[in-house]
């Protein structure tokens, strides 16, 4: 059990009595209350947790805490700007509509922002790739994937 | 005729009812069911003292009430599309508020069955023309003009002749003092002045969603709540004997720990071990030290594979006359027709067991109130049975139990079954402290209400000329006690084209199965399409016809099935959508060497639905699905976007079912405990889904079901014309294909 320093979304928060094992998604949830990273596996199976740390996207479920400790964590609700401008790939998802139930796609948007980070213009095969590890339920993956294509489209008219 | 009763709720009487507080004028229409027919269908149907109020109209604002769970299926926006439309007010001028959970104000609050849409079509729209009419004739008699001079658009009543205008917001007050129309007396759209219906309206909740807003019930959090686990038998129905609760209480993080025994009903309260804890982890962590002897002795024993092998046996036998099985339907001179047959044949097809999976596990927040009562937070597709069933398990009133509605990660069925809500209740009585209760994959995949699966041996006949003159259906389904059919295991003598054969006999023999089975996305349907409609194939090839024709043939004369209403098959529309879906997906065009199409039909849930598959097969008889083209008929259709999306999702959603899911019970214990055993699909390699809606003036029907059925059989009947192979099994992996 111990004391430790995380940086969430760019704030410092100090979490007390933290065990060694106890992972970053419980300590997310439970004692943070950010609860946009969501529970459907905890075993790395469904993406649903997933978080950037480092601007890597990770499952939250399958990462210690104490393993976050030191590095830049982005969930959900660190996405947008300051002043609540949406990310374009939030943007996104509102426009094509993507969410049915939604339980997934906090997890959806986390992956593939960290996809668009890396790769301007993602094929196909890209976006298989890097979304494989999210599952959702109510097979949104049509609109998903029109969704990150043009969420590139529009990153790039950005630069 | 029917009788929705639209009254007008003086101020204070809604206030009183709505729960409001705010200033300003309201208009409050209630809509009251008053048909004996829907009363009798509906034992929760509102009751004239205590009338529905779904729309607010103030100087403030428009406020659509949004009665209906949201599942994913989009009814958060969808329903209150209908009222809005009648309405003609600006889709953008409407702020959308969840209703509470209340018989008596809001009739029923259910998601399933496809029924939110339909149920809620008729007393939406009249709720939205009456208001409009109040509106107008408040208009009227501030500009000293006629009604009948008056038009609306876009929230506002307009007069031509003077040019003046007003909107709705400045009319309320004066709209809320006339009195209200008879809603048989006003003239409802038709179907091409719509200007909301039938377009794109994006959810609305989606800014929630994308931005991880809490949401869903396991987003709840409430001062001072515990974090609860709560641990039941692998073994389907096992009680505790003995548990080392003193060592776990010890354990860091532990709050309390004790046993529930259940009450006897394992879709309710089964017997278990609850832990409390400050967090979610400290309770899993715990739970992994916790060592429980289980006593069996009243556990199911549930085997899939030995069961499975002995329904393989028995299910040709038993099509014959000869055998004891249950009779479900017969008409017609079976017999002759098979003893007079050019041609025969018999295949015996199975299903397997399905997991909802929906993503977001089970979960539920609840908090003891003084009095006995309980506050709660369910995931429930059945809010108000969650409160009878609450209320039941604490010996309480209902008025004492509170449930507050929640957005839910997923349904699919699941959640029409309130047994997480019980547990919750009786583990926060019993600690007198809120809770949050949270399953673990592994508690949600073993303690679900399964999809039952199932087989079918079929035999069919055809004359000289390739006709389908004879059917004999043998179904082997499931029953904890030789009586009850495990639910959604039972064949209707109606199911899909049953009354469109000339002589049918249609049997059922019954195997033990005691662990709980439930509703999954279009109950029956999802399981029986397939074989039904991949052997209407098979007959089809016997007799070397084209499918469709063969399919148009039997469908015969336009013409309503018994009982011949709105609900039943109409033979037109079938004929419609199949013609539909063949001319966009092509059929009988020239495709590529190795691809096929397949088509099938599926009437489930007052939908009509044929969809065409175009496939290809390799050497490794892995499938490729190139495309699946959809062909509806739910008569108008409400939001675009969101009737498109439950296409989309039912195609995935078959093909992830039909795919590799099935789960595996061995002797009373589920096998498959979370996805790294159970394969939800994953991106990649969608078909290309083309959606056409052939719009219609008949009811609505609701959308989150009806799509489904067909994908199967539409995939395996293609891929016999790609590759000559017939699949009887699913999930298809079972017999070595993989898409
Ligand atoms: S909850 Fe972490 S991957 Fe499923
Ligand atoms: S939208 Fe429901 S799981 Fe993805």
């Amino acid at each position: 059990m111990s004391k430790i320093e995380l940086n969430v979304n760019g704030q410092w928060q100090t979490v007390d009595d933290v065990p060694p094992d106890m992972p970053l998604l419980w300590v997310l949830r439970d004692r943070l209350g950010l609860t946009g990273t969501r529970f459907g596996c905890g075993m790395a199976q469904c993406g649903a947790c997933t978080v950037h740390l480092e601007g890597n996207p990770v499952r939250a479920c399958s990462v210690p805490a104490s393993a976050a400790v030191g590095s830049r964590i982005t969930t959900i609700e660190g996405l947008a700007a300051a002043d609540g401008t949406l990310h374009a790939v939030q943007q996104a998802w509102l426009e094509h509509d993507v969410a049915q139930c939604g339980y997934c796609q906090s997890g959806q948007i986390m992956s593939a922002t960290a996809l668009l980070a890396r790769n301007s213009k993602p094929s196909d095969a890209d976006i298989d790739a890097a979304m494989a590890g999210n599952i959702c339920r109510c097979g949104t993956y049509v609109r998903i994937r029109k969704a990150i294509h043009s969420a590139a489209t529009a990153l790039r008219a950005r630069i | 005729m029917s009788g929705f009763h639209i009254q007008k709720l003086d101020r204070r009487r809604f206030l009183q009812l709505s729960g409001l507080t705010g200033s300003g004028l309201l208009l409050g229409v209630a809509v009251i069911d008053s048909d004996p027919a829907h009363a009798a269908a509906n034992t929760l149907a509102p009751s004239a003292f205590a009338p529905s109020a779904f729309l607010q109209i103030s100087s403030e604002g428009i406020v659509i009430y949004a009665t209906q769970p949201e599942i994913g299926q989009g009814v958060r926006t969808s329903i209150p599309m209908i009222l809005a439309e009648e309405l003609d007010v600006a889709w953008k001028d409407v702020e959308i508020r969840i209703a509470s959970i209340d018989a008596k104000r809001y009739g029923v609050q259910t998601a399933g069955g496809s029924t939110a849409t339909p149920r809620s079509w008729n007393p939406m729209r009249r709720a939205g023309a009456v208001a409009r009419a109040m509106l107008i004739e408040a208009a009227a008699r501030e500009w000293n003009v006629s009604a009948s001079e008056c038009r609306t658009r876009d929230s506002k009543v307009m007069h031509a002749a003077s040019g003046r205008r007003a909107h709705y917001r400045d009319l309320a007050e004066v709209a809320a003092t006339l009195p209200v129309p008879d809603a048989d007396t006003l003239q409802l759209k038709t179907r091409t002045e719509y200007r909301l219906l039938n377009t794109r309206v994006r959810a609305t909740d989606g800014r929630d969603l994308v931005s991880g807003r809490p949401t869903y019930a396991s987003d709840v959090r409430i001062p001072g709540m515990l974090y609860a686990m709560y641990v039941k038998c692998p073994r389907i129905g096992g009680k505790v004997r003995a548990a080392n609760l003193d060592a776990v209480r010890s354990l860091p993080g532990i709050v309390d720990i004790f046993v529930l025994e259940g009450n006897g009903d394992l879709t309710e309260l089964k017997p278990g071990v609850a832990l409390l804890a400050r967090d979610t982890w400290s309770a899993l962590s715990a739970r992994r030290a916790l060592r429980i002897e289980w006593d069996e002795s009243s556990a199911a024993s549930d085997d899939w594979p030995s069961t499975l092998a002995k329904a393989r046996e028995l299910a040709p036998a038993g099509g014959d006359d000869a055998t004891g099985s249950d009779l479900i339907a017969e008409r017609g001179d079976v017999a002759t027709a098979f003893a007079s047959a050019k041609k025969t044949l018999q295949a015996t097809y199975s299903y397997a067991f399905l997991s909802h999976a929906q993503l977001e596990p089970q979960n539920c927040v609840a908090r003891p109130l003084a009095g006995g009562g309980m506050e709660l937070w369910p995931p429930s597709q059945t809010p108000q049975r969650a409160q009878t069933a609450v209320a039941k398990l604490l010996g309480v009133a209902e008025a004492n139990v509170t449930i507050h509605p929640q957005r839910l990660g997923g349904g699919f069925g699941r959640r029409l079954n309130n047994d997480v809500a019980c547990e919750a209740a009786a583990i926060a009585a019993r600690a007198q402290a809120p809770i949050k209760l949270q399953w673990i994959r592994e508690d949600d995949m073993t303690n679900d209400v399964v999809r039952a699966g199932g087989l079918m041996a079929l035999q069919g006949a055809l004359d000289a000329r390739g006709r389908l003159t004879g059917w004999r259906n043998h179904q082997i389904t499931f029953s904890p006690d030789g009586k009850r059919i495990v639910s959604g295991g039972t064949l209707r003598a109606d199911e899909d084209f049953a009354p469109l054969l000339p002589a049918v006999r249609i049997t059922r023999s019954v195997l033990p199965w005691s662990s709980p089975c439930g509703f999954w996305r279009a109950p029956g349907a999802s399981a029986f399409a397939f074989p039904l409609q991949s052997f209407l194939h098979e007959m089809s090839i016997a007799a070397g016809r084209d499918h469709l024709e063969f399919l148009l043939e039997l469908l015969g004369e336009p013409r309503w099935l018994p009982p011949a209403n709105a609900g039943a098959l109409n033979t037109a529309r079938a004929a419609g959508v199949l013609r539909l879906a063949a001319e966009k997906a092509g059929w009988g065009k020239r495709l590529p060497e190795g691809r096929a199409l397949g088509i099938a039909f599926y009437f489930s849930h007052t939908a009509h639905v044929a969809e065409v598959a175009e496939v290809s097969v390799d050497a490794a008889q892995h499938i490729t699905v190139h495309a699946v083209t959809v062909a509806v008929d739910v008569g108008p259709v409400v939001n675009l976007n969101g009737a498109e999306a439950q296409c989309q999702g039912s195609v995935i959603d078959g093909l992830s079912a039909m795919a590799a899911q099935q789960l595996t019970h061995r002797n009373g214990v589920i096998d498959e405990k979370n996805f790294d055993r159970y394969a939800l699909r994953r991106i990649g390699s969608e078909p290309r889904i083309d959606i056409h809606f052939l719009q219609s003036d008949f009811p609505p029907s609701g959308l989150g079901e009806p799509v489904l059925p067909p994908v199967a059989p539409a995939i395996c009947n293609a891929v016999f014309s790609a590759c000559g192979q017939r699949i009887r099994s699913l999930p298809i992996s079972a017999e070595g294909f993989s898409i």
